[in-house]
């Protein structure tokens, strides 16, 4: 079991010809993820890695039947990519790309939720969803980790990899990189509760790095909703305070956004926080051994 | 990227928001003509990107230029918070008949854009957001339908805003919010924004933060960056396109991944606690997913330039790209930095792990590079690589 990706998604890449998308795309491929097709208006008709390339999603869907989008389209046209995935209502859209400015990432998560949230955005610049055995749908690397019963979101990508790859003999159910990024569409919130209600899932590690106060709000959830044991770890004990000008950001969240109050926060409601990552690693290796 | 007030301020005026007058000075000198050509009272203000300014005695009141020149004395050189004053904005003195706070910012918790408005504004108005909240009006703004007049009003009303000064600081916040969307900035505020002893509502102070993932459809932005503050390591790891961040201590740190290298910046500073003089990192540079030995060698280099630096700790987790490209990306980056005759002579510990990891280290190993130690785990790397620059190898 898997949450959100699973052996039987039908994947779709924007940007499917670039680069990126091509690499990718071959990557994805050749860990056994069903990818079947590519969206770039202008070489719609043609194929691409052996696979059709259509003119828009809502063709791609039509055509294939896909319920998984993923976007490794340039930062300029990563908006209207996501907003015609979400006009098409496709399931899960994926938005690999770096560097979107976060005046597009909050247009298209309010065009999201204007729409009925039909379409669950992960990202943008975020490494993907892995569902082990399973399901690739971007740029996490298929055999560092086996198929398993723990669930993982994080916010970094390596910091994923390191986490999958220590845990490897346990192996995973599913994991979010959910990206950095400001604004970002599934969050750890949204990540705990899937995991909590997976039955395929037993334990979750979760990584957050400094700024924002998504792992304070996650720590609260926790509290209240999620009975599964959850190790975490949190990057960033030691970087240098970040210039923080006016006064606006600490009215808004009334957090610090430091790595120690993140810790205090998760301890608080009796996460067991990791020093290091190999730390964390043990944390979880503990837990699964005692089940 | 933060602007300085008087930056915010002309960017401000772009778009028919009143500021008062002013004249940036950089000398004494400056300060005396500025206040001259100003005439009558005046303010003398520090230009530097950190809050708390007027606490810290960076902001007086000049009655004329001779006082002008006084005050600009105190000011230029003067300390705040760690950033030097290297220029002041000289600026008519407004009658203020009352303060009031305003901005407009992201909200990351709920993915929007945020108004924020109060009618108690001024310097202390993060214990107002504290002790009397109600007092600070906090108004959700959709990215899809944004600010227009009646929008705006309805702000500066739940803000509390006595009906005199609803209609001027209603104009003023419409137009802040195109300047908010269209330099695509992540906050614009005001505080204090005044109603002048006139009737006029005008922006006093100007607090900017620019989002620097839209510079490619931001052209005059790249004008505004305070080029002379900048690191020279850090301007040199810009051209080279590397992210890297210099820090105060003695580990030179590579890794490849944001995550990766901030959690490695916290296991060196732990592991370094244990040792003398407790070594600490010496800067963040992440050389991102690919490892390539390019980009191994243009961050080794710069790494090598920092005079700080005792020991390197090159923490690679192999994933997309596997280890063995990263331990050939190593060994070619020895060889290219060797002939430049800028050959590395520090210590260097390697850790790689993940994808290939053996792979990766019997290459290293069969190089037999000068002072490379491998350490198979990130903790006893860093363990090493701390102790490594105790001694002052």
């Amino acid at each position: 079991m898997a949450i959100w990706l699973t052996d039987n998604s039908k994947i779709i890449v924007q940007g499917m010809t670039g680069g990126e998308g091509t690499k990718h795309t071959r990557r994805m491929l050749a860990s056994g993820a069903k990818v079947v097709g590519g969206v770039n208006a202008r070489k719609a008709g043609t194929t691409h890695e052996g696979l059709p390339v259509f003119g828009t999603v809502k063709e791609a869907i039509e055509q294939t039947g896909a319920d998984v989008s993923v976007v490794f389209v340039p930062p300029k046209f990563t908006k209207d990519a996501v907003k015609e995935a979400i006009d098409a209502e496709i399931p899960l859209c994926v938005v690999i790309t770096e560097g979107v400015p976060v005046h597009d990432s909050t247009e298209f998560w309010a065009y999201a939720v204007a729409n009925g949230n039909k379409t669950r955005i992960i990202g943008p610049n975020c490494p993907g969803i892995a569902s082990p055995g399973a399901s690739n749908a971007g740029i996490i690397p298929a055999d560092i980790t086996t198929a398993g019963r723990i669930g993982l979101v994080s916010k970094s990508g390596t910091l994923t990899y390191q986490l999958m790859y220590e845990l490897r003999d346990f192996g995973f159910s599913t994991a979010v990189g959910i990206g950095g990024d400001p604004v970002i569409g599934t969050t750890h919130i949204d990540a705990l509760q899937a995991f909590q209600e997976d039955p395929g899932t037993d334990a979750i590690v979760m990584i957050g790095e400094i700024g924002g106060d998504a792992e304070e709000r996650a720590a609260a959830y926790i509290e209240q909703h999620v009975s599964k044991p959850v190790v975490a770890y949190v990057a960033g004990f030691t970087a240098p305070e970040g210039k923080t000008m006016g006064h606006a950001g600490a009215i808004v969240s009334g957090s610090a956004g430091t790595a120690q109050a993140k810790k205090e926060a998760l301890e608080k409601v009796g996460v067991r926080v990791g020093k290091t990552p190999s730390e964390t690693a043990r944390l979880m290796r503990e837990i699964m051994q005692a089940r | 990227m933060d602007l300085f007030e008087h930056q915010a301020k002309e960017l401000f005026a772009d778009y028919g928001i009143p500021v008062p007058r002013g004249i940036v000075a950089h000398t004494v000198e400056e300060a005396r003509s500025a206040a001259t050509e100003l005439t009558g009272r005046v303010v003398v203000k520090a230009q530097v990107k950190t809050g708390g300014r007027g606490k810290a005695g960076g902001v007086k009141v000049a009655d004329d230029a001779a006082d002008a020149v006084t005050k600009a004395e105190a000011i230029l050189g003067m300390d705040i918070k760690g950033h030097t004053v290297h220029k002041v904005l000289v600026e008519e003195a407004s009658a203020i008949a009352e303060e009031y706070y305003f901005s407009f910012l992201l909200d990351r918790a709920n993915r929007t854009f945020l108004a924020i408005c109060s009618a108690a504004g001024g310097m202390d108005i993060e214990e107002v957001a504290h002790t009397s909240p109600e007092k600070v009006a906090k108004v959700p703004v959709s990215a899809l339908t944004g600010v227009d007049r009646a929008k705006a009003r309805e702000i500066a009303v739940a803000g509390g805003l006595p009906e005199k000064a609803v209609d001027g600081a209603a104009e003023l916040i419409e137009k802040l919010w195109c300047c908010f969307v269209d330099e695509d900035a992540t906050l614009v505020e005001v505080n204090p924004m005044i109603l002048s002893a006139d009737g006029q509502v005008k922006a006093l102070d100007g607090k900017v933060t620019l989002d620097e993932n839209a510079a490619f459809r931001q052209a005059d932005h790249e004008a505004l960056a305070d080029k002379a503050a900048e690191d020279p390591l850090e301007a040199k790891a810009k051209e080279k396109d590397l992210n890297y961040v210099k820090l105060d201590g003695d580990v030179g740190i590579i890794g490849n991944g944001a995550g990766l290298v901030m959690s490695t910046l916290d296991v060196v500073a732990y592991a370094g606690e244990a040792f003398p003089g407790k070594p600490s990192p010496a800067n963040f540079l992440d050389i991102g997913g690919g490892a390539s030995a390019e980009v191994m060698a243009a961050g080794l280099e710069i790494i090598l330039s920092d005079p700080s630096v005792k020991s390197i700790f090159v923490n690679v987790f192999g994933g997309i790209t596997a280890c063995d490209a990263v331990a050939n990306g190593i060994v070619s980056a020895f060889k290219l930095l060797e002939s430049r005759g800028e050959a590395v002579t520090h210590p260097l510990v390697v850790r790689l792990d993940g994808n290939n990891a053996l792979l990766g280290r019997q290459i290293l190993a069969d190089a037999a590079l000068p002072r490379v130690e491998l350490v198979d785990t990130m903790d006893e790397a860093a363990k090493r690589a701390a102790e490594l620059a105790a001694v002052g190898a």
